[in-house]
């Protein structure tokens, strides 16, 4: 990477990094060693003996929200991470349905894919041209971020394989969600969706006043 | 295989909220930051509807508290692109680090 502006402090910054980079993933490797993958072995002994196809669906799920995550943190082209964000989204909106959650997965798609993707990508288009380059953060280079990617995957891999979580694998399924967050909206959690109708009135208001042109006379 | 119990959405969920923090962390452009927001809000999305489902309430209070997270990020990424375009307005830059004055 020939930075046409080499600053004596930078070859100090990866060195630092690289050093910080090897701690981390020689720790990351020997906590999944000893730690992460006894702690899932249980888990496989909870659930069916047999491999059932929607377990293999969990594992081809789980695997698309996070390459597609890993596309938004890496990818060069700011229009190839929001099309990465597209899959990443897709991918969480399945897993709430494998999670059966399906209210959730509709709000998913709907407010997410229709509203809020749609917005990012109306931004790209508006701001930046579609050849630019991500710049990277002058002041957090990318080493240091990485090695805080792993440091934080490992710290939070370790809490959730460790924990002895109260879950109850064959609990049932909620039959009516739509029904039941209907109900718990307008009885146990009137308040804050009337919070969040005001808030939502603020930001549509706040949106326009922020975005729109001023027109000096 | 290993039949995918709550460890295993966990895991899903901090891998998303890692990639959203690296994100955050490292990109300039104001629109890739906010990409990584809503990742990172999505990641614990994951964690609250996992945990909802295998320790099931009667009240659902994980999905209703994943729905308002989803409307918090809906308002949150309407205004942010608001500033955005505003910024861009009279920066001509959306470069998160060179966008320092507050009139220009």
């Amino acid at each position: 990477m020939a930075d046409t502006l080499q600053k004596p402090s930078r070859h100090a910054e990866v060195l630092v990094g690289v050093v910080l980079l090897v701690v981390v993933v020689a720790f990351v490797f020997w906590i999944f060693v000893k730690e992460v993958l006894p702690g899932l072995a249980p888990v496989a002994t909870q659930g069916a003996e047999l491999a059932r196809p929607s377990d293999l669906l969990f594992y081809v799920i789980a695997a698309v929200s996070i390459v597609s995550g890993a596309g938004v943190a890496f990818s060069r082209s700011i229009i190839y991470a929001a099309l990465s964000l597209l899959g990443a989204l897709l991918g969480i909106g399945a897993l709430f349905i494998f999670l059966s959650a399906d209210y959730v997965a509709v709000s998913q798609l709907l407010i997410y894919i229709g509203g809020v993707l749609v917005l990012i990508l109306f931004a790209v288009m508006l701001t930046s041209k579609i050849g630019d380059k991500s710049h990277t953060n002058p002041s957090i280079g990318v080493l240091p971020g990485i090695g805080l990617t792993v440091a934080l995957i490992a710290v939070l891999g370790y809490v959730a394989t460790r924990t002895p979580w109260i879950s109850n694998p064959n609990a049932p399924n909620p039959a009516q969600t739509a029904r039941t967050i209907g109900d718990v909206f307008l009885k146990e959690y009137l308040l804050p969706f009337e919070v969040s109708s005001l808030v939502l009135l603020a930001t549509l208001i706040g949106a326009v006043v922020v975005a729109r042109k001023e027109i000096k006379e | 295989m290993l039949a995918p119990g709550l460890p295993h959405f966990l895991i899903v969920g901090a891998v998303l909220f890692a990639f959203g923090t690296y994100t955050v962390v490292t990109r300039t452009n104001a629109v890739g930051i906010l990409m990584g927001v809503e990742l990172i809000l999505n990641a614990a999305n994951v964690n609250f509807v996992a945990f909802n489902r295998f320790n099931p309430s009667p009240l659902l209070t994980g999905q209703v508290f994943s729905i308002f997270v989803i409307v918090l990020a809906a308002a949150e990424a309407a205004v942010a692109l608001a500033i955005v375009l505003a910024i861009f307005m009279t920066a001509k830059t959306i470069d998160a680090t060179q966008a320092d004055t507050l009139k220009e």
